[in-house]
């Protein structure tokens, strides 16, 4: 692995060596090396493009990495990798993609993750993205998630892009069993003339259910954000979304939630509000030794944290 | 030492042009300064002034002899001025320990800046790692901003009424912070207070009236004058 895809890798799972535990790690199309553990399986898929990764039940305290590294101008890639999570397993996966395109074609990178979640299963999964490259070539990755989540499992997902991706549309759709939980914070930045759309659609079927979708972004530049939600409540359920965005310069934010219910005993809520960095946030800062720049950063830092 | 010579400043409204402060001329060289007088008299205004938020529509401002009227926020602040706000603002994302960090201006540790919050009466553990968001109550944020002017230790310390907001057993507490700071300063601690007991501990008393420093001079002999109604203000003499 050379340096660039060892930058990568550290920007996008943390990690500096190869890590311990299950792993698979995917550059430029192809597999750069994998790990499994007594508990955790990694199988090459044979329908199409992608890994199977099966979490045996009762799995405690192991972890998966999965990133995927782009280093050549121009690869398209296309993956499916499916997690089966046992019942009461308990694990940390961590997935991610990093471009570096230094070239003048697009780099592109979609993902559909489909995540079965055992009963009673309990499964942190982190994402992040990042791009860099100096050449004109576009960063693009269109993650899609699709979650299933048996009784009373728990799946709480963290994703976040900050930096570098020219164009993302994320689709994560989920369905929920009898209590289950679904917890998703998104953190996104764009600048330039990025854009970053996401959707979420969550199906509340199970008893007892509950969600909370949470997105937080800062929109700079020219830059352009959607976020959509949907929340159904198909039973006695409660689910929360809340859309919350800083918008600086010219960029333009959407917050389109949509909450349903279908059950009287459903108790969904929405929150979303998009503004500009408050002036007298600034002022205090600055009555505080930073410049208005270094201010700013310090806000958009904290909010993105 | 702050002077302040000749500021006047205006503010435009429906109405047309407002002079809010008329002539100011101040010396702020003791220890611990009070200004006080009645609402909507310009004292807000004129901490906002000595902060840079406000840019006066004419006159001076020193300090230490060096003429500091055109200086941004920014340059004030590094020059040695602090300000803490009668409204604190809310921060999500920035926690407690990350203003008092940036408040400081150094990398802290851990100890330190809950020596700071422990001083005005918060316990250090529970609040450090808190989001400065609408979940602390207005007494709380306010604390936490007199936290951060300790944190910053600078020649000039401005509270605007720093007892606002404050309840009552706090309020005891706080005058302790003052009496402390008092003792430890090495420059001045300029207090906009509309309290009888903060003004008890003042050096040098101030009052400012309609725009205009309406009499100045030391507690023993402005404070009388304040309480029993006589002299400059008796708006304020009711407030106390």
């Amino acid at each position: 692995m050379d340096q660039i895809q060892k930058q990568l890798l550290e920007q996008v799972a943390d990690l500096h060596e190869v890590p311990s535990g299950a792993y698979n790690i995917r550059a430029n199309g192809s597999s750069a090396g994998r790990n499994t553990t007594a508990n955790i399986d990694i199988v090459t898929r044979e329908d199409r493009d992608g890994i199977n990764i099966i979490i045996k039940p009762f799995t405690k305290r192991e972890s998966v990495h999965i990133p995927v590294i782009l280093s050549e101008s121009g690869v398209q890639d296309m993956v499916y990798n499916d997690f089966y999570i046992g019942e009461g397993a308990e694990v940390t996966i961590v997935a991610g993609c990093g471009i570096h395109n230094a070239g003048d074609r697009e780099s592109r990178h979609d993902g559909i993750h489909t995540f079965h979640v055992g009963k009673n299963a309990k499964v942190k999964y982190v994402e992040k993205h990042y791009g860099q490259g100096d050449g004109n070539g576009k960063n693009i990755m269109n993650p899609t998630t699709v979650v299933e989540i048996e009784e009373g499992g728990y799946l709480e997902m963290e994703t976040v892009q900050i930096k570098g991706v020219d164009s993302t549309r994320r689709t994560t759709t989920a369905r929920l069993g009898d209590g289950a939980t679904l917890i998703i914070h998104e953190k996104i930045m764009t600048h330039g003339r990025q854009s970053a759309e996401t959707d979420f659609t969550v199906d509340m079927d199970g008893e007892g259910c509950h969600t909370s979708l949470v997105s937080r972004s800062v929109a700079k530049e020219e830059s352009r954000q959607v976020f959509r939600s949907n929340i159904r409540g198909n039973n006695r359920c409660t689910g929360h979304s809340e859309c919350d965005a800083i918008i600086m310069d010219h960029a333009l934010v959407s917050a389109i939630p949509e909450i349903t219910a279908a059950h009287l005993d459903a108790s969904l809520i929405h929150e979303a509000a998009i503004g500009k960095i408050a002036g007298e946030q600034l002022i205090k800062l600055m009555t505080l030794g930073l410049t208005e720049q270094e201010a700013e950063e310090q806000i958009v830092n904290g909010f993105l944290k | 030492m702050l002077e302040l010579k000749n500021i006047s400043f205006s503010a435009q409204n429906e109405s047309g042009t407002r002079e809010i402060l008329k002539d100011i001329d101040l010396v702020i060289n003791e220890r611990f300064v009070a200004i006080t007088g009645p609402n909507g008299g310009g004292k807000s205004t004129l901490a906002k002034i000595i902060a840079g938020i406000y840019t006066p529509t004419s006159g001076q401002i020193l300090l230490d002899g060096e003429d500091i009227t055109d200086l941004s926020v920014t340059d004030r602040a590094r020059k040695g001025i602090s300000f803490a706000f009668q409204q604190p603002v809310r921060f999500k994302g920035i926690t407690v320990k990350d203003l008092i960090t940036l408040a400081a201006g150094r990398p802290i540790g851990i100890g330190e800046a809950c020596s700071y919050l422990s001083e005005v009466g918060l316990c250090a553990r529970d609040y450090i790692d808190r989001e400065i968001n609408s979940s602390l109550s207005g007494g709380e944020v306010k604390r936490i901003e007199i936290a951060t002017v300790l944190a910053r230790e600078t020649k000039i310390s401005v509270f605007d009424e720093p007892e606002a907001g404050i309840d009552l057993w706090s309020f005891s507490n706080l005058i302790a912070v003052f009496e402390k700071m008092h003792e430890k300063i090495n420059g001045s601690i300029l207090i906009i207070s509309h309290q009888e007991r903060i003004l008890n501990i003042a050096d040098k008393i101030v009052v400012i009236a309609d725009g205009r420093v309406s009499a100045v001079g030391d507690r023993e002999t402005i404070l009388p004058e304040l309480l029993e109604g006589r002299g400059p203000c008796r708006m304020l003499s009711n407030k106390l």
